[in-house]
């Protein structure tokens, strides 16, 4: 593979790029120990306040630290303008996307998407067909993953439109940054992140169903501390200033969501829930699930709680249905997508699949349901063994499978073992939508594959993360 | 508040208390036991220790036929995870709790929380020489939460339950030293400032930091009737039984002037706390000091349940 960009320094044998003059020139004079002894302060302080995630799968089950990088990602301001416009209309397309899918289905009648991909989908919620959430949202809040691959060429790779997390990182890596190097921080122009929780709150209160009471009842619905994203859970919680809950916090009654608490009942009425579908109403989905309410699936359909996000997200942002989103933007926006798709095959198709195969060795190749790096294979990056072992699984079930060229990630300068060394990023920005429409922090979380030429940043698979900047230039 | 957040805070108070109180009576046990036995040095100081920590059974299992040593007894009560209440296990069930309630706690107080888990957690064994350095260490811990958490926290439902769960351990803790230590106080002839017994009375008043106070309260040598009267009745003292439940009725009206009720565990430690104003120790020491420390063990006891049951934890 060929040199990739750096978003520092640009293609091999070109100028620095504009973004970084202020933090190049600060990597150039501090001194090497300057940099290690601040990259041991920051986990010090990670430690300190908890910042911590589980590992599944993992006996220890002890709380790890995600590695946080001291060298930030910068991008101009007039880069982020058109990521900005280019989220608004991709999240805006998802919301109609889901209005349309549990809805009059005009999608289907126009052929833009094939019907079974939508039928056939175990995403596809069927208790909630037909169901309108309060003000018609469905995605309040979306992770979409962007990747780069040259100065102008942001993609999509994933839409993450169910519950993503991260977004505590966003945060606390840029207090982490104005601790360490407040100077850098002042002279780089960049734009503050901290009105994320302040947007939430709003985004949430906006969605409150309509009745007597003044002040809605909003609530967080953790999974509990065994969680790899507790810490976020409750950071958002207490930012927003809102209780955090587990489901056995929770009762409902008449078809109304009540919390238990030192003075009796309590009426709720939005979730933010960080819970996953088949898990949040043990009378509707997975009957075995301790995480969930009991009833809660009926009180949201008689319109009497809103949870964000809605119930049934999931069907948009599988990586098959993933693969219609130009087109689904074109339909209900009208407008050419604004930043474009990763290409990709599908393997359900008998034409896509035999071409998979034959290049198995160049392609990234994922599950079309699965997530946080768990059960893909990279070609480039596989041994011949682990690429015919995977040729059979896909022969067996092709339609759980995508696949796509394995990106030249750029990449960004990253402490390592005391120097800077190139590593793959890519960029996970928040969208949140509410009554009064779209919007978007600017910057998000960059996460780094530490691992020499890795492509896989996920935290689970030993990912780390950067500070965000969007600055002005 | 949340019942499951405000029971978690509660324990948070009483684990957070609890590994202090280990902290100090392993301090004062250690120098009780150095002590020649011709000044009252005390052989079976460190199973005194277990009693008081009302571990005694729990290290008789873990160690079958084993005669508590020193090290035995300094390792159960400080790093052993076979015990459940010793110091490790308490601040690790302090910080779980915590940690699942963070919306509960000020970030200041959390942080000082997770610190002293970090702290603990990283000893292992403990040489002999460590354990001051780690008591020490516990106890500027607690002291560090203790001290952000009055700083920064509202003054509402979160700060009264981290506080009642702190003055319900205390008591207990209190009420449990006196109970093993009872007999030493029970008044018996002996020639006055000849008594081998003083240096028991007086790692007694060090267990709850409170050799000084006794002093200046007094003014007096010390004397067991007086330390049972500061122990029990002083409600200057902040570990006397007095203190604990003037605190404890206090909370309980804060917690009770939100939702305008009052319940079954206001009604019994209001019972307690006017039990423990017009009490003395004449009147105890007549009608038996062992019993009326027993009673209390149990009140205290089913106040714990009766909180648990009014606030439906």
């Amino acid at each position: 593979m060929s040199t990739p960009f750096d978003e520092m320094n640009g293609w091999p044998g070109g100028e620095p790029r504009p973004a970084y003059t202020q933090v190049k020139a600060w990597l150039e004079e501090a001194p090497a120990e300057l940099l290690q002894t601040r990259r041991a302060q920051a986990e010090l302080l990670f430690r300190r306040t908890g910042i911590t995630f589980n590992v599944y799968g993992d006996p220890g089950g002890s709380e790890r630290l995600i590695p946080f990088d001291i060298v930030p990602r910068v991008i101009t301001a007039a880069e982020w303008a058109r990521i900005e416009r280019g989220l608004v209309q991709r999240v805006e397309a998802l919301n109609a996307l889901l209005a349309d899918l549990y809805g009059p289905q005009e999608v289907l009648k126009a052929g833009v998407i094939p019907e079974e991909l939508v039928h056939l989908n175990p995403q596809l919620q069927l208790a909630v067909m037909g169901h309108r959430p309060t003000k018609g949202v469905f995605v309040h809040v979306a992770g979409v993953d962007l990747v780069r691959t040259g100065p102008d060429d942001f993609y999509v790779l994933e839409d993450n439109v169910r519950t993503p997390s991260g977004v505590s990182y966003m945060l606390e890596n840029r207090e982490m940054m104005l601790r360490l190097f407040p100077d850098l921080v002042a002279r780089a122009n960049v734009a503050p992140v901290e009105t994320y929780t302040d947007l939430l709150l709003e985004t949430l209160r906006s969605v409150a169903p309509p009745g007597p009471e003044p002040e809605p009842t909003i609530v967080v619905l953790t999974p509990g501390p065994y969680n790899s994203a507790f810490y976020e859970h409750s950071f958002l919680a207490d930012k927003m200033g809102v209780e955090l809950v587990e489901g056995a916090d929770l009762f409902v009654r008449d078809n109304l969501v009540y919390m238990r608490t030192t003075e009796g009942p309590k009426r709720v009425h939005v979730i933010y829930r960080r819970i996953d579908d088949a898990f949040i109403d043990p009378l509707f989905f997975r009957p075995d699930s301790q995480l969930g309410v009991p009833g809660l699936l009926s009180a949201y359909l008689a319109g009497n709680v809103a949870l964000a996000n809605a119930i049934g997200t999931g069907v948009a942002d599988d990586k098959a249905m993933y693969s219609y989103m130009p087109e689904v933007i074109r339909f209900y926006t009208g407008q050419e997508p604004i930043l474009g798709n990763v290409p990709t095959w599908r393997c359900r198709e008998a034409d896509h699949l035999a071409y998979v195969l034959d290049h198995l060795p160049e392609l990234v190749v994922k599950e079309v349901d699965g997530s946080g790096g768990y059960g893909m294979l990279v070609g480039p990056h596989s041994t011949q063994a682990q690429i015919e072992a995977f040729a059979a699984k896909l022969r067996a079930a092709p339609e759980g499978f995508i696949a796509q060229p394995t990106l030249a990630l750029s990449t960004c300068p990253t402490l390592h073992e005391g120097q800077l060394a190139p590593r793959h990023v890519d960029l996970r920005p928040f969208v949140l939508t509410g009554a009064n429409g779209v919007k978007v922090t600017p910057g998000g979380l960059t996460r780094v594959a530490l691992t020499p030429g890795s492509l896989v940043v996920n935290s689970s698979q030993g990912g780390g993360t950067k500070d965000t900047w969007v600055a002005e230039i | 508040m949340l019942s499951r957040t405000a029971a978690n805070l509660f324990w948070t108070g009483r684990y957070t208390e609890r590994a202090d109180f280990l902290a100090r009576l392993l301090d004062a046990t250690a120098r009780l036991s150095s002590l020649p036995s011709t000044y009252g040095g005390d052989p079976t100081a460190w199973s005194g220790a277990l009693a008081a920590a009302g571990v005694d059974e729990l290290f008789a299992e873990a160690h079958k036929e084993e005669e508590p040593t020193e090290t035995t007894v300094v390792q159960f009560l400080t790093v052993s995870s076979e015990n459940p209440s010793s110091i490790r296990s308490c601040v690790e069930r302090a910080r779980g709790n915590a940690r699942a309630v963070r919306t509960g706690l000020t970030r200041e107080a959390w942080e000082a929380l997770n610190t002293a888990w970090h702290e603990v957690m990283r000893r292992e064994g403990l040489s002999k020489s460590d354990v001051r350095e780690f008591t020490e260490a516990v106890q500027r811990a607690v002291g560090a939460f203790d001290g952000a958490a009055q700083r920064t926290m509202l003054r509402d439902d979160a700060f009264w339950f981290l506080q009642l769960g702190a003055a319900v351990e205390r008591a207990d803790n209190t009420a449990r030293l006196l109970d093993v230590k009872y007999h030493l106080l029970l008044p018996r002839d002996e020639p006055v400032g000849g008594s081998l017994d003083y240096f028991q009375w007086s790692t007694l008043l060090r267990t709850v930091s409170a050799l000084t106070a006794y002093r200046w309260l007094y003014r007096d040598t010390v004397k067991p009737w007086l330390v049972a009267d500061l122990l029990i009745f002083n409600d200057r003292m902040p570990r006397s039984l007095a203190c604990c439940y003037d605190a404890i009725v206090e909370l309980l009206d804060y917690l009770a002037a939100g939702s305008g009720r009052r319940g079954a565990a206001h009604r019994q430690a209001s019972q307690t706390q006017l039990l423990l104003q017009e009490g003395d120790v004449k009147t105890v020491f007549a009608s038996g000091l062992h019993e009326f420390i027993e009673q209390f063990l149990v009140d205290n006891n089913r106040l714990g349940l009766a909180i648990a049951e009014q606030f439906a934890f």
